[in-house]
């Protein structure tokens, strides 16, 4: 039976993060983008909580860090979701490859 | 906690205050004129208790007591600095946007100057936070008040702008978080103060996590700064977002992003191996990014593009000075920023007049503005002298001060490389004043500035010259801030 330790939870986290950078790079609809964006930081939350449980002397620092974490993403969600209606009221599609009007 | 810390968040807390008001005020008036004469009111506050607080601050000659809210944000003379130049900013701003906003924002007036102060209360916090959270959290804040003002137009470039400023934006908050959290995890807490000396103990048995949280951390810092590679962002948003938000974003959040760079470098990370990782990569980070923004400015024909590149390339002598993890590197960065952000104000004041009189953002529709106009044309060819860095303005002081630094640090190639730039960036400026001053105008109507505009580009303008001719007080005040950061 393997222990299961802060390592384990650091090379989720790194995954994850890789992942979702991947996401952001790739896909072509915004809102993916958006979720891809979530994942990043979702990563970061795991390995906020894994380093408040396993490092000593941090107490619940990593805790509190992955609420603020979660309120932020929260807010950014809704104001990206409010630029991405502007936007399909505009062009009736939300797809980064016709985001072309700045450009040069 | 003890409340009576929060005292010295007073500047902030009154930004916040006014936002509110401003918001509460919208709703019940009809006559939105009165908007930003209530934020600017608000933030005149907030900059006679920041005033207080600095010259008390500055008068001591030891750092002998630091009132802070614990743990969270110092009330130092170099956070007291940032604060006076970034609401002083924000009042310029508003004074310049006051008529664009009456006219393009309609029905949204309100909600324009509340996240304007939002914005600039984050920044202040940020630009004095003493740990990761509150960092975090107040850079996220500002961030997102940022992205909606850029969409604020709601037309197709201007939502354009505020979605690729958002997904740039979140993609480098969450490499600086990731970055942030290594440290956090390597040294268990999150005090800049506190993980100094932590680092400078694990550095030999955890030299790679260590790397890689630095540069994790360079480049969540390489977006927000506009540094090379991670400029893309800059000319797009600075085009699309609505011309005072320009503005903001060219002079406010440029100085509140290095302000809190200072800290996290030349603080957290500012012990000597840990130091000598990012010294380099900033030094030759700062050599591309001037030598991209500059070469990149040459061939724009937009005005607020061109802005654009030349904001990118004004961060690339910024980092040539925060290269120079000592505190001559912090004065010339924070005497640098006062004297762009004077010269950008003025700058931006003009262009708000000339783009919004000529209803177009070529420069080639410049031709002839010098006839209409010869105040405002003059005006932005001082500030452009100064972007240049041409004596006797505060451009030229400035960059006196960063190259000194850098030599002193042995960076002798990156003045050089400096140099040649200034030579470059003369051609695209002076191409602007060529435009204005060359060429006969289709109308004969003088382009309308009005008086909140006007009173902001004299003031500025003034100030511009000022620092140029007699810098003495203000090097002085940001060597003595700049000894206060340990």
């Amino acid at each position: 039976m393997i222990e299961i330790g802060l390592s384990h939870y650091m090379v989720l986290s790194a995954v994850l993060f890789s992942i979702g950078l991947y996401g952001v790079l790739s896909r072509r609809n915004a809102v993916g983008v958006l979720m891809s964006v979530e994942l990043l930081l979702n990563s970061v939350n795991i390995a906020l909580i894994a380093i408040g449980r396993y490092v000593g002397g941090a107490g619940a620092t990593g805790q509190v860090f992955a609420l603020f974490v979660i309120t932020v993403a929260a807010a950014e969600a809704s104001v990206a979701l409010a630029l991405l209606i502007a936007i399909y009221r505009d062009r009736g599609a939300v797809d980064v490859e016709s985001a072309t009007a700045l450009q040069g | 906690m003890d409340l009576l810390a929060l005292r010295e968040l007073l500047p902030e807390l009154i930004l916040i205050a006014t936002g509110l008001v401003v918001i509460l005020v919208d709703l019940v008036t009809n006559d939105k004129r009165v908007l930003p004469i209530v934020s600017a009111v608000g933030v005149l506050l907030s900059i006679v208790f920041t005033v207080t607080g600095l010259s008390a601050l500055l008068r001591s000659p030891f750092v002998v007591e630091v009132y802070s809210v614990p743990g969270a944000v110092s009330a130092d003379a170099l956070a007291y600095m940032f604060r006076l130049l970034l609401s002083a900013s924000t009042l310029a701003v508003i004074g310049a946007s006051s008529d664009y906003v009456q006219r393009r924002l309609i029905g949204a007036r309100g909600e324009f100057y509340a996240l304007l102060l939002f914005a600039a209360a984050a920044m202040m916090i940020l630009t004095a936070a003493t740990e990761l959270i509150t960092a975090y959290v107040a850079l996220e804040t500002s961030g997102i008040a940022l992205y909606a003002l850029s969409g604020f137009l709601r037309d197709r470039r201007s939502s354009e702008a505020g979605i690729k400023f958002l997904v740039l934006g979140g993609v480098s908050s969450a490499f600086l978080l990731y970055g942030m959290v290594i440290l956090f995890g390597l040294t268990g807490t999150t005090s800049y103060a506190g993980i100094a000396p932590a680092l400078h103990a694990a550095f030999r048995e955890n030299a790679l996590p260590i790397s890689l949280a630095v540069v994790l951390i360079v480049a969540g810092f390489g977006f927000k700064l506009a540094a090379f590679p991670f400029q893309m962002w800059v000319p797009d948003v600075y085009e699309g977002a609505p011309t005072p938000v320009t503005m903001f974003l060219s002079v406010v959040s440029k100085a509140a992003g290095f302000g809190v760079a200072l800290r996290i470098f030349h603080l957290a990370l500012g012990a000597p191996p840990v130091a000598l990782e990012w010294t380099y990569i900033f030094a030759a980070l700062a050599a591309l990014t001037m030598t991209l923004g500059n070469l990149a400015a040459l061939r724009q024909h937009n005005i607020k593009r061109l802005m654009g590149y030349s904001s990118v390339a004004q961060a690339g002598y910024l980092m040539a000075a925060l290269a120079v993890p000592n505190d001559t590197g912090t004065a010339a960065v924070t005497f640098f920023l006062i004297s762009y952000a004077v010269t950008n104000l003025a700058a931006f004041a003009a262009i708000i007049a000339l783009t919004e009189g000529l209803a177009s953002e070529a420069i080639s529709d410049l031709a002839g503005a010098a006839q209409r106009s010869p105040f405002l044309a003059f005006c932005f060819t001082i500030a452009l002298l100064s972007l240049t860095g041409i004596p006797p303005t505060a451009g030229f002081f400035a960059k006196l001060t960063v190259f000194g630094v850098a030599v002193n640090q042995g960076l002798l190639w990156l003045v050089l490389v400096g140099v040649v730039n200034s030579v470059i960036s003369a051609y695209y400026y002076m191409a602007i004043v060529k435009a204005m001053y060359v060429g006969s105008a289709k109308d004969e109507r003088t382009i309308p500035a009005g008086l909140a505009l006007t009173t902001v580009l004299v003031c500025t303008t003034a100030l511009t010259v000022l620092l140029g001719i007699a810098p003495d007080a203000v090097v002085s005040a940001a060597s003595t801030a700049a000894a206060w950061l340990p």
